[in-house]
Parts: structure tokens; C-alpha cells; sequence
């Protein structure tokens, strides 16, 4: 996938950075609760960029990144609420601490490929939840009635209120993140975890440390998705184990795979496409019952399922994937065919 | 026809005293939320996910107010009743909640569902200033006016039941042993410390202690394992399928305890029978509300109405889910406290017209229990009745318990 232009980087991120600006304009477009809305999407966009780093660009699948999430927002949740630590001190922790756990999971992970790791994962997403309510850590995580927590203040007497605040620190956060895992992937590390990905052998061949790229991808991996979850934990200003259930783990693999497997671009647009549609579905599902007059009881999920469905059916790649071979194809007609060759190779392979 | 006159009489006077009461009442004063047309209620269920089993307590409310719009209204006003699936999963409530407060702009919530989710929007609702009225969940913690004064639970709490029982074991049973099945959540835990409080010096009477989780597919080697414990009571805090596996269970490897059995899982249809009558006899329970599968209640008018209103509004719902008639019971409490408003339906006349019942008659609550909040007093249903399982039915026995929650 090719990397996003730099101009309209820039300009999305300046427009991002305006737009909470514009509250006192127009206060009913730029509602508080749309920029928590917007503040959601970006802390799920982080996640997926966090899967996506394993997944997409090392090759190694995972069903468990809601325990990574999982133990991020707790790390955070805990540091607030027993040492009373401010809540930007405690993400660097949270980091450290998935990264950890993420480590010694990517270790017994080295035997296992494909199917087998993806149920590994999938176990660690069962667990973690039963973990948490477990008697001996009841002191800690509050146990099933989960840990309450306050609201991000806003610092340096800024004329900002706290929703608007908290867009910016997500929006900081994702921003430091995004930056760090493009030129992580532009490094020799980056190509070393790519080569992993589409040649295993080759790559161990050519003197890569395969067992150290594979771990350590799985440490960053887990490391950005608590962050996530710490992020999370500020804007929530809850936890509980009912939030991290197995369900989050699939949010984050339909994020990726909706916004395009090994395209950073494709991360965000992913966890801005899980939010939205995750919230849109029951309005579409009611609108279809009430306003069209259809006599079809559509649950909230089978909208999701189909809004899915079809778009895997137009877009294999995920919506960055479809948009870069939309505008190809548009500004030379005759590189359609070859386009879609490709694209047919790539999906078969 | 009696207690409908009843509370025809006691909606006329409480308008009469309304309306003597000063011209302050005679101005129509709103909230955001209400109008002359209008009034906005929001609300969470669980439509998907593990808990979606509750997802029909949303359904039917919102049945009863489609059909209280059908009938006219509540003072001539519609009611949008916007409910939203939040999965059981508190981090969604919070999305859920802050799109109907913010957005669809609400008068108040209504009986949004499940502990945790109650609690993650608890301090927001109460920054808010918005009344969060009779919340599903039998925790202890939703009537406290002093820090709380916008959030209101409803049913009696899971604490003050076990309460009840502690007692009544203490009284009843000679050199009690007593082995507690619990599901390992929020609810089996408020049952839990209910009983340890309620036997106080006497907590070593517990004996054996086993949990379970919701995922498990039988709870029969927990069930062995208290009988090996030596227990003569069986104080059994677990949902309806586990319930009658548990009795089940216990008869078939001849353990003979006196049971005491969780308000939550008293259907007749959906426990009792499954568990076999003859495994279940004399099986204690506390209750508040009418099960619509016990025959004893057959001719009573509040069942028949209520029977009524399902076949006629709510086509296609089980009339054997208790759920069914929580949410109806509930929904009248609610119907009548906006009735109360009149035309003052602002969110400070709300709550207090919500901490403002005098035994009001709760429909489908049993003979005897009624409703009663005050500004101090934020649990409008306290008071259960213990009943024995005899023969096919429950049988009430004793007096109301009325019980101030600790």
C-alpha cells in the first residue's frame, strides 16, 4: 500500500486541530458530544494501528488485543486511583506495562502460526476479563463493580472545556503515535517486519532475527493498543471488565480490515469507521422500520453485518485500499485493467 | 375495577391539591426535553451481547409508551421514548447516554439496565443535572438523594433481601450450616455481603462458599461440592437456568438443605417447573411483584389487565418472563410520576414528584407493597414478602417486610 500524500496529511491534521475551534461558530455542529464522539474514534483508530503494526505489517494475526486494551486502561485506571497520579503520567506506564505483557505473550507465540496463534489470542481475550474479577486482584481492579475515575481536567488555565481538552490529548497522542510507527516502518526494522510478512524463510535466510522481530512487534503492538486503552480510561472515566469483552477484540480486526490491512491511513480510517457505523446502525436499523415503512425488525447488528458484507464486496483492500485504486484507475483509464489484476493477485494470494 | 377507581380518585385529588396549591402551577414551565407536545425519555438496554437476555424489559416499555401515546398521551403531551443498545458494555452506555443527553437532548433516562452501566453514567448524569429514574439494577448504592440527588433506583436491593433471609435463617433454622452458590458478579456479590452482614457475629455459620460464571455450561460439581461441605441451608444466588440446575442437582444426590432461592429466579415457568416440582418443595424466596405463571394470581385484576394490555400491545412477548411484568410495573410508576408533573415538567419538578409517593399502589406488586420515596427516601420499593413453594405455587406467608437498606 502506498503511503498517504504529505500535503493532505498536513492539511487534515491542521483542519483536525481547527475545528474544535469553531464551538463558539457553530455550537450545534461542534457539540461536546461529537467531539467526544471524534475523541472515541481516534483512541479505536489508535488500537487498530496497534493491530494493525502485528497484524498487517508482521503477519502475525491476533483475536486478543481487547486483554492488551484491557490491562492498558487498568494500569491507568489503578495509577489514578491508588497513587492519585495525573492521568498524561500515566500512559508512558500503561506502554511499558503492555509491552511487557505483550512480549511474554509473543514469546510462547513464536510456535504457533496462523490458526493456532489466533486461538492462542482469542483465549487471552476470554481471560482477561475472568482475570480481572478474580478475588486476589479485587483490592486493585474493584473487581466486577470496576474503578471510577474522573474526568481529565483542563491544565495551564486553558479556555478550553474538558471535551474539547480531551480531543486534543487524543488527538497529541495519536498524532506522537502515527509518527513513531511511520518511521518505525521506514527503518530497517520496519522492512525486517515486512519481510517476515510476505517471505518468512527468506527473511530468517537473509540473517534476520526472526524470533526477536516477531516478539518485539508483538510488545509495540500491545504498547500501542494500552495506550489506547489508558487514553480510554481518561475519557470514559470508568472501567469495569464488562467493557473489554471478546466483541472488542473483532471491533479491531473490522477496523483493519475495513480500513486496509497494512496501511497506516487505513488504521485511522478504520477506527473512525467502526465508531461510526457501531452508533449509526441502530439510527439506519429504526429509520428503515419507521420512516421507509419496511416491515423488517433489523437488529443494530445485522445493519453492521451488511454495511460489512457490501463493503468487502466493493472494497477487498479496505476503503484506503479502494479509494488509491479508485483515483488510479480515474487518472489513467488504460491502468484500470492492470489495476485490477493485481488487485485479483493480491487478493488470492 | 376497585383499584382502578382507586387511583382514579387518587390522580383527582393529588390534581386537586396540585392546582390549590399556588398559581406557580398554573404556568406551563419546561426543561429541555418537554413541550407542549412532547416529552423525551431516554434509555439503555442491552439488545445485543451477553446480557441481551434483558433486552425485552426496553421492548416492552417501549410498548407501554406506544400504547399510552395511542390513549392520548400524558396530559395531552406524546411520550418519545428513545432507547439505545449499549451490549451490557458500560464504556457504550457512556457513548449511548451522552448522545441522548447532548444530542436528543432528554428530559430524563428511565430504568437504564445493569449495575455496572448505571454506574459508569452516574456521576455525568448527576453533573448534568439530569434525573436518572428508577434504574434496573438491585444494587444498594442508587438511592443515596445526599451526593446522588438526580439518580433513583426502584426494586428492593439485593443486599436487604439476603438481609431478609440471614434473619430468618438465624430465627428459623437450629445450628445452621449454610453453603451459598453465587454467580461471580456484581449481583452475586450483593447477595453475598447481604448475608454476611445479615448474620453479623454468626458469619462462621457460612460453610462452604462456591461461585460460578454466567459461561458455564452446569453448576452441578459446585452443588456436590456443598453437599460434601456438610450445609444444611442452601442460600442459591444464581440466574434461572443455574437455579433449576442447582435444585435439580441437589435432589438427585439427595442433599435435603432448607433453600433459600434469589427473588431473581422465582418464575414458576422458567425455574420451578423445570427443576421438578417434587425436587422443590418448601423452597423459600422473597418477592415484590406477581409471577405471571402462579395460579393464585389468575383471578386478580391487576394480572387480568395486565394480560390484557400484553395480548393487545405487546403481541409476540412471553407471558411467563417476569421481565415482561417488571417493565410494566416499572412503567406505571414512571407514567404516573410525569402525570404528577401536570404542565411543571421541568427536571427539579421531576424529582420531586418522584420523592414524592405516599403508598402509591404499584401495579402487579403484590398484595400489601406499596410505593413510598421522600427527599430522604430514594428506594420507592422496599418492602418484599417471603413466600414457600407448596405444592405448584408460591405461598405468601408472613407479614410485608418493610426494610430500611443499610
Amino acid at each position: 500500500m502506498p503511503a498517504f500524500p504529505k500535503k493532505w496529511l498536513w492539511i487534515l491534521l491542521a483542519l483536525a486541530f481547527l475545528v474544535p475551534l469553531l464551538q463558539p461558530l457553530l455550537p450545534d455542529v461542534v457539540s461536546n458530544y461529537r467531539l467526544f464522539l471524534v475523541s472515541t474514534m481516534i483512541i479505536a483508530a489508535i488500537a487498530v494501528l496497534g493491530l494493525n503494526l502485528l497484524t498487517g505489517f508482521n503477519g502475525q494475526i491476533s483475536l486478543g488485543h481487547s486483554a492488551f486494551y484491557a490491562v492498558g486502561a487498568y494500569t491507568a485506571a489503578i495509577l489514578m486511583d491508588k497513587l492519585d497520579m495525573p492521568y498524561y503520567a500515566t500512559l508512558p506506564i500503561a506502554a511499558v506495562m503492555c509491552f511487557i505483557v505483550g512480549y511474554l505473550f509473543g514469546l510462547p507465540a513464536l510456535k504457533l502460526e496462523g490458526h493456532y496463534l489466533a486461538l492462542a489470542t482469542f483465549a487471552l481475550a476470554l481471560s482477561v476479563p475472568q482475570i480481572l474479577k478474580y478475588k486476589w486482584l479485587e483490592d486493585l481492579t474493584g473487581g466486577v463493580q470496576g474503578i471510577v475515575l474522573s474526568k481529565p481536567d483542563v491544565p495551564f488555565g486553558l479556555p478550553l472545556n474538558e471535551d474539547q481538552w480531551l480531543y486534543y490529548y487524543c488527538l497529541v497522542v495519536m498524532v506522537l503515535l502515527y509518527w513513531a510507527a511511520a518511521n518505525i516502518l521506514n527503518s530497517r526494522s520496519g522492512r525486517a517486519m515486512m519481510a517476515i510478512r510476505d517471505q518468512y524463510m527468506a527473511a530468517d535466510t537473509m540473517g534476520i532475527d526472526t524470533a526477536l522481530y516477531k516478539t518485539v512487534t508483538f510488545g509495540i503492538s500491545a504498547a500501542y493498543t494500552g495506550i489506547a486503552g489508558a487514553l480510554s480510561a481518561s475519557a470514559i472515566a470508568f472501567v469495569a471488565p464488562d467493557s473489554f469483552n471478546f466483541f472488542l477484540s473483532i471491533k479491531f480486526l473490522i477496523g483493519l480490515v475495513v480500513g486496509g490491512v497494512g496501511s497506516l491511513a487505513g488504521s485511522v480510517v478504520g477506527g473512525i469507521f467502526y465508531v461510526l457505523v457501531d452508533n449509526s446502525a441502530q439510527a439506519l436499523s429504526t429509520f428503515v422500520k419507521n420512516d421507509l415503512g419496511l416491515q423488517f425488525d433489523l437488529s443494530a447488528y445485522t445493519v453492521f453485518g451488511i454495511i460489512l458484507i457490501v463493503l468487502m464486496y466493493l472494497m477487498p483492500m479496505g476503503i484506503v485500499g479502494g479509494v488509491y485504486y479508485l483515483v488510479r484507475s480515474m487518472r489513467s483509464p488504460g491502468a484500470k485493467a492492470r489495476e485490477q489484476a493485481a488487485l485479483k493477485q493480491r487478493a488470492s494470494s | 375495577m376497585k383499584t382502578k377507581r382507586r387511583t382514579f380518585l387518587a390522580g383527582v385529588s393529588s390534581a386537586a391539591v396540585l392546582s390549590a396549591s399556588g398559581s406557580a402551577f398554573a404556568q406551563k414551565k419546561y426543561s429541555e426535553g418537554a413541550s407542549d407536545t412532547e416529552i423525551k425519555i431516554g434509555n439503555t438496554n442491552p439488545y445485543s451481547g451477553p446480557a441481551s437476555a434483558y433486552g425485552v424489559i426496553g421492548k416492552t416499555i417501549a410498548a407501554y409508551w406506544k400504547s399510552v401515546n395511542e390513549a392520548g398521551g400524558i396530559n395531552g403531551r406524546k411520550v418519545n421514548f428513545i432507547t439505545l443498545d449499549d451490549g451490557y458494555n458500560p464504556a457504550k452506555t457512556v457513548e449511548c447516554i451522552r448522545q441522548l443527553v447532548e444530542q436528543d437532548k432528554v428530559l430524563c433516562t428511565f430504568n437504564t439496565l445493569g449495575t455496572p452501566c448505571n454506574t459508569a453514567i452516574h456521576k455525568y448524569m448527576n453533573q448534568k443535572k439530569v434525573p436518572m429514574l428508577f434504574v434496573a439494577t438491585g444494587a444498594s448504592k442508587w438511592g443515596n438523594p445526599k451526593e446522588f440527588p438526580w439518580t433513583m433506583g426502584f426494586q428492593p436491593d439485593y443486599h436487604t433481601e439476603a438481609v431478609i433471609y440471614a434473619k430468618h435463617i438465624l430465627a428459623n433454622v437450629k445450628d445452621a450450616k449454610i453453603g451459598v452458590l453465587m454467580q461471580n458478579d456484581d449481583y452475586g456479590k450483593d447477595y453475598y455481603e447481604g448475608m454476611r452482614e445479615g448474620l453479623g457475629k454468626e458469619v462462621g455459620r457460612i460453610v462452604k462458599h462456591v461461585t460460578y460464571e454466567v459461561t458455564d455450561p452446569t453448576v452441578d460439581s459446585q452443588v456436590i461440592q456443598l453437599k460434601d461441605s456438610g450445609a444444611n441451608v442452601f442460600f442459591n444466588i444464581s440466574t434461572p437456568k443455574f437455579a433449576a440446575q442447582a435444585m435439580r442437582k441437589a435432589a438427585d444426590i439427595g442433599w435435603k438443605p432448607a433453600q433459600y432461592l434469589n427473588n431473581v429466579s422465582s418464575s414458576v415457568a422458567s425455574v420451578m417447573k423445570p427443576a421438578g416440582f417434587d425436587n422443590v418443595q418448601g423452597v423459600l424466596t422473597a418477592a415484590y411483584l406477581m409471577d405471571p405463571t402462579d395460579h393464585q394470581w389468575d383471578d386478580n385484576a391487576d394480572m387480568k389487565e395486565w394480560k390484557e394490555w400484553m395480548g393487545k400491545h405487546n403481541a409476540g412477548a412471553s407471558l411467563a418472563d417476569a421481565s415482561n411484568v417488571f417493565a410494566y410495573s416499572v412503567s406505571t410508576l414512571m407514567h404516573e410520576t410525569l402525570k404528577k408533573c401536570g404542565d411543571n415538567l421541568t427536571r427539579e419538578n421531576l424529582m420531586k414528584q418522584a420523592a414524592n409517593f405516599q403508598k402509591f399502589r404499584l401495579k402487579m406488586a403484590l398484595p400489601g407493597i406499596t410505593v413510598s420515596t421522600s427527599p430522604t427516601d430514594f428506594y420507592p420499593v422496599q418492602a418484599v414478602q417471603l413466600q414457600r413453594f407448596k405444592g405448584d405455587t408460591w405461598d405468601l406467608f408472613g407479614d410485608v417486610m418493610h426494610a430500611e437498606s443499610t
